[in-house]
């Protein structure tokens, strides 16, 4: 178990940052912390650096505790705050050299870890500049770089991507789950493709209180649990929506039918099940009984903005 | 305390005061105002002695200490960079010592060019040396402890205005008390004497080293950083 999180709270004043909140990291997994702004991501994971202690329950990293070891806790951790502050005046290579020195690097390893991680990052032609003159995307770059100069076992990401164009949000997804193949990685987001595209598992937060937590497939299944199926079939006498409704719905098992488009005799629905019965067969079989031409049938899987909307939706007040 | 962290944190801040304009500018201004008043003074008088010197800078320092120490916690609070430094392993009081020892040293840096107007009063008249050691120490330590308290006031607003404003009104009050005393009865004049900064200058500036003036120096320097690390630690039970 790399992070252990348990019952853990944080009240600013009479307000609950975070409320009870239990979940755990194992190595080598990246986690996505998800949940709408002002959700409690950034507290939680500011108490698990030790920038700010819990009001109540415990972290634990690596088997060390947050408060009791705070010291040996900073030392496993790689953390890269909410927008990336950095040192604007000084240079690449001076930063990434000050990070490392505070960090416990030696002098002997100093070289080999700077040039490892300006490798890594991509930072091979700006290493002389400064800081201040870089453009955003580099500067994220540079803070990454210093959040895993001491090669930490355990790195936190607080919005690792926010503000990047589309190619460097795309470089900096597949840094992240290179480093993830060694490492646990932590990342909070509140975009939802960045999560399918990085991480193993979820962590759904919403007014401080965990929502979700599981593999994206599970959450997927769990949360919806029939099926949609999307359908687009030609109906060559001039049938309605309505009729075709209801003889879809003698299908047993089926939910709900509804009408996406409707063009000249064709028409394009879809059509909602209970349980985990396949019913592609029995809409094929209708389909032919009545003979209208099935121009199109496939099954839809329940995307992760549903299930974060379904979650989340009392958080917008 | 890891003297090996505040090694680091006091080289870094050092290296950014002589990598912006900030130590020139601050240097220059403080050359120009005392080399003015040293001048002066020295054709006036007639005495050889490091006297002026010594009184103008206790002034000059009242705005220099502010002037250097402003933006050395208000601006890592303000950027954020504040919560890099603390999540790595470095205690809070690490970085304010380190902090405050690279004010010192430019500070330090300061002075050393007015090593020539002792070379010029050496020159021209005979010197009580002893004055001259007490004086530079005093300075040192009057230096150290305006320095101590203007970092304090840093530490407690990301604003920099109100940092220099704060510390300039507490480093004042503390400079002031000496000259005010006359306004208290008896036994509060004594203990405000006793914590102005400016009574135990003179003592050493006449070249009297005594004890106790040392440990109210190291005292106040000590106290003050302290409650600059506790401020810092602050945000963690907020």
């Amino acid at each position: 178990m790399s992070i252990l999180v348990s019952n853990l709270s944080k009240y600013y004043g009479s307000s609950k940052a975070v409320d009870d909140i239990s979940f755990e990291v194992h190595s080598g997994e990246i986690l996505g912390f998800l949940g709408p702004n002002g959700a409690g991501k950034t507290t939680s994971m500011r108490m698990i650096t030790c920038y700010l202690t819990p009001s109540s329950g415990s972290v634990k990293v690596e088997g060390r505790d947050i408060q009791t070891d705070s010291l040996e806790v900073r030392k496993l951790v790689g953390y890269l705050p909410e927008q990336n502050p950095l040192y604007l005046d000084m240079n690449v290579v001076e930063y990434l050299e000050y990070s490392a020195v505070l960090q416990g690097v030696t002098k002997s390893m100093m070289s080999r870890r700077v040039k490892d991680m300006v490798d890594v990052c991509g930072l091979g032609e700006m290493k002389h500049k400064g800081i201040g003159q870089l453009s955003k995307g580099y500067r994220q770059r540079v803070g990454l770089a210093a959040a895993m100069i001491h090669d930490p076992r355990v790195l936190i990401l607080d919005e690792p991507t926010s503000g990047l164009d589309p190619n460097q949000i795309v470089e900096i997804r597949s840094l992240i789950k290179n480093l993830g193949k060694q490492k646990t990685v932590v990342l909070s987001t509140h975009i939802l493709p960045e999560v399918q595209a990085t991480c193993n598992r979820v962590v759904i937060i919403n007014r401080g209180k965990i929502v979700a937590d599981g593999p994206i497939q599970d959450l997927q299944r769990s949360l919806h649990g029939g099926e949609r199926i999307v359908m687009e079939v030609d109906v060559p006498d001039g049938e309605s929506f309505d009729m075709i409704s209801v003889q879809v719905k003698n299908i047993p098992a089926i939910e709900q039918v509804s009408l996406i488009a409707e063009q000249n005799g064709t028409k394009r629905f879809s059509v909602e099940s209970l349980g985990s019965t396949d019913i592609r067969k029995d809409l094929y079989q209708l389909c032919i009984q009545k003979g209208w031409g099935l121009l199109e049938l496939h099954r839809e899987q329940t995307s992760l903005e549903d299930i974060f909307r379904q979650l989340t939706s009392d958080s917008v007040k | 305390m890891n003297w090996t962290t505040v090694k680091n944190i006091f080289l870094k801040e050092l290296r950014s005061f002589f990598n912006s304009p900030v130590a020139y500018v601050v240097i220059i201004v403080y050359l120009i105002f005392l080399g003015y008043l040293f001048t002066n003074d020295l054709f006036l008088s007639g005495q050889s002695s490091l006297r002026p010197v010594f009184d103008v800078s206790e002034i000059l320092l009242l705005f220099f200490a502010p002037a250097i120490t402003m933006r050395l916690i208000s601006e890592e609070k303000k950027s954020g960079t504040l919560e890099l430094l603390v999540t790595k392993p470095v205690r809070e009081i690490e970085i304010i010592v380190g902090k405050f020892l690279a004010a010192w040293m430019l500070f330090f840096f300061t002075l050393l060019p007015t090593l020539c107007y002792l070379f010029t009063v050496v020159a021209i008249g005979t010197v009580d040396i002893g004055v001259v050691i007490g004086g530079y120490l005093g300075l040192l330590l009057i230096g150290a402890v305006f320095l101590a308290v203007s970092l304090f006031c840093s530490s407690l607003t990301e604003n920099q205005i109100i940092a220099v404003i704060v510390s300039f009104a507490i480093v004042g009050l503390l400079w002031i008390l000496n000259k005010i005393l006359i306004f208290f009865p008896g036994p509060v004049a004594t203990v405000l004497e006793y914590i102005s900064v400016d009574y135990h200058f003179s003592n050493i500036a006449r070249g009297v080293i005594d004890s106790r003036d040392v440990i109210y120096y190291a005292c106040a320097i000590g106290f003050s950083l302290y409650m600059g690390s506790l401020v810092l630690g602050k945000r963690r039970w907020s």
